[in-house]
């Protein structure tokens, strides 16, 4: 078992399911020879020069073609170079690859992922650190999966590739390279739709998903959290939630996005409809700001801070 | 140095069949007697579904609903030389093709009710469900042909849309990576010179929308989308070569929308009657009719018999659909994603 990083987890995932399963095939910009902008293609058109395609520079097009395939019977993984540029997808996603198997009564489906970075911390240029999840996260018939770690990564988007539906993979560009860990080379799948209890705690219940867990694992100390990694957004584990909050009685969310109507809005409401009196404090979210994604230099005021996500805890532990 | 011309196009357009029925017999496509007829019964029956369609509308039986009257020639004839194997991605003026290629016509009107059963496609057939978003469908052909290619099937992808759709972002994305990579897929605008009121000049400044192919590296070509001929011997062709390796083809039918946008719309708002009066000469089921007649496989009787079968058979189709019920509830539930999530398992249980 080698330690790897996150860009190398999601590049073993990809190279062993082209491997195990000929009807996968990568398509986007710069995927090929160039091995994506990240890198996380590299190599993989050596092995597989029928099986990977550079496209034009075409969004929407891309992801509509992947439709095509997916529904021809291949399963297509397309790369958004980022999530900013994703937006030129919308129609294709929400007007068609969450609703062919609805459309047709099941005679059609859409078998892609959609892989895009997203969020902060890479200091780029503007619409280079999005996290507009919960966009996704409001179509019936897409899956949203945002991995944490690369041992997550890699089972995540195993599963991803083998669901029978379309799945957005956000994968945290903070991430990438910050962290290695121990990874099988043998083959797992994580499975879609539920949640991992990365701490287990008594007094409050963090939920979190991408680079939010790891710096709310960087403020919890003091504590006793139970940290609850998402892992998948659409359809989110409601049981796991449940059964930690009626445990603990305290909820903080932590998401990067902005606040209003950020998916943190629906976990607020689920665990208000589901365990209001199960509750000893309002539930609180640390949020983005409701702003536009601000550039390098102020991006540390916009995302949650280490600074704000224990002044959460406090108090909902002081209410 | 001087300029150079470093690159020219030409747009041909192609008429077999005029409007008296005389047809251009050194470019005729090989069609025998008993094709002409099953073409003209297509013409025929496709024409009978709409005018039902439209009077099932009026009555309130059926929900909104958009008249093929007039484009009849352009879906059947590319339709018919259509192979089983190959893919079909309509938009929502296609039910001449569905028609063509033997979808069940009951089905058809179950659609058009507001009933998302009617296009569970046969597993016979390759069709796609009506695509609402105009020209967004057009990446979903170019996606099952590169399919098609990578899996080394001999098998082509057809995508139909209308003047108005080639003025989308997505018809422009797909026919370059159509282009690019060189796929077999035939593009078919039905370019009826109306998006709702918008007349074709105001659509796009290009004297044809197919020369637009040309921009993408591969030809287009306009043909009389009144004439089946043109239609068929065009799509046969392109079909061909994209089958052979030659990628990609766009064919203009040049046409026209008899009928209103959709019933919700009114074209008299917009569009001068003397227009579609000069229209009613070009129709594609007159001049089919007026070649079989000179052809001598075409009298009164089998005309009115043609019919007669045609508005039985119909009518038994809308009496097939009546008998299918209504659908079930859970149903819109169900189909979301193959299998059912924590929540949707709660949701079904409330409206069960």
């Amino acid at each position: 078992m080698a330690r790897i990083n996150m860009v190398q987890a999601i590049n073993l995932a990809l190279g062993q399911e082209m491997e195990r399963d000929k009807d996968v095939v990568l398509i986007g910009e710069d995927v090929g020879k160039d091995g994506g902008v990240f890198r996380i293609t590299e190599g993989l058109v050596e092995k597989f020069p029928d099986r990977i395609f550079d496209t034009p520079l075409a969004e929407s097009g891309i992801v509509g073609t992947a439709i095509g395939m997916a529904a021809y019977g291949l399963k297509p993984v397309a790369e958004i170079q980022f999530m900013g540029f994703i937006y030129a997808c919308v129609e294709q996603l929400l007007s068609h690859a969450s609703r062919i198997r609805s459309r047709s009564r099941g005679r059609y489906s859409c078998p892609m992922v959609v892989r895009t970075p997203y969020g902060i911390g890479i200091k780029p240029p503007e619409l280079h650190s999005e996290s507009t999840e919960a966009l996704f996260c409001h179509m019936p018939g897409i899956k949203v999966v945002v991995p944490s770690s690369p041992y997550n990564a890699k089972g995540l988007l195993v599963s991803a590739i083998r669901d029978p539906d379309p799945v957005v993979f956000l994968e945290p560009t903070r991430l990438y390279r910050l962290i290695k860990e121990e990874v099988p080379e043998a083959e797992y799948a994580i499975p879609l739709g539920k949640a991992n209890v990365v701490q287990e705690g008594k007094e409050v219940t963090v939920l979190a998903w991408g680079s939010m867990l790891h710096r709310v694992l960087e403020s919890i100390e003091g504590f006793d959290a139970e940290v609850i990694d998402l892992m998948c957004l659409s359809p989110y584990d409601e049981e796991t939630i449940l059964n930690s909050v009626k445990k603990t009685g305290r909820v903080v969310i932590i998401h990067e996005a902005t606040r209003s109507c950020g998916f943190g809005a629906e976990l607020s409401a689920f665990v208000a409809e589901e365990a209001m009196l199960h509750l000893k404090s309002p539930v609180v979210r640390v949020t983005g700001l409701d702003a536009v994604i601000p550039m390098a230099r102020l991006e540390d005021y916009y995302a949650p801070s280490k600074e704000r996500i224990i002044k959460a805890l406090k108090k909902v532990m002081e209410y | 140095m001087p300029e150079n011309i470093i690159e020219k196009f030409e747009i041909k357009h192609l008429q077999i069949l005029d409007e008296k029925g005389n047809a251009d017999t050194a470019i005729l496509p090989n069609l025998s007697d008993n094709d002409l007829k099953k073409l003209f019964e297509l013409l025929i029956l496709s024409r009978q579904f709409d005018q039902r369609a439209l009077q099932l509308h009026a009555e309130g039986r059926l929900g909104t609903y958009a008249s093929i009257l007039g484009q009849e020639a352009s879906q059947i004839g590319s339709a018919y030389a259509l192979e089983k194997t190959d893919w079909v991605f309509p938009s929502f003026r296609e039910m001449g093709v569905y028609i063509t290629l033997g979808y069940p016509i009951w089905m058809l009107f179950q659609y058009w009710t507001g009933d998302e059963r009617g296009m569970k496609t046969p597993d016979d057939l390759n069709i796609f469900p009506v695509s609402v978003p105009v020209g967004t469908h057009t990446p979903h052909a170019v996606g099952a042909a590169f399919a098609a290619k990578i899996k080394g099937h001999k098998t082509a992808a057809l995508s139909y849309f209308g003047d108005g759709g080639s003025s989308k972002g997505d018809f422009h994305e797909g026919l370059n990576i159509a282009g690019v990579h060189k796929l077999p897929v035939v593009f078919i605008c039905q370019n009826n010179q109306w998006a709702i009121s918008l007349p074709r000049e105001k659509q796009t400044a290009s004297k044809t929308i197919a020369q637009k192919a040309y921009s993408y590296g591969f030809e287009g070509i306009q043909v009389d989308g009144n004439d089946i001929f043109a239609v068929y011997k065009a799509t046969k062709d392109a079909l061909e070569k994209a089958k052979a390796g030659g990628g990609p083809t766009l064919i203009e039918c040049f046409t026209y929308r008899m009928s209103d946008h959709t019933t919700a719309d009114d074209a008299s708002r917009y569009r001068p009657k003397e227009d579609v009066e000069t229209w009613k000469d070009k129709d594609p089921l007159l001049r089919l009719k007026l070649y079989m007649q000179k052809k001598g496989i075409w009298t009164q009787s089998y005309e009115d018999d043609v019919k007669k079968k045609a508005t039985e058979f119909v009518d038994s189709e809308i009496k097939k659909e009546e008998a299918a019920g209504l659908p079930d509830s859970k149903d819109i539930i169900n189909y979301t994603y193959k299998d059912l999530t924590q929540r949707q398992k709660k949701e079904i249980k409330e409206i069960a």
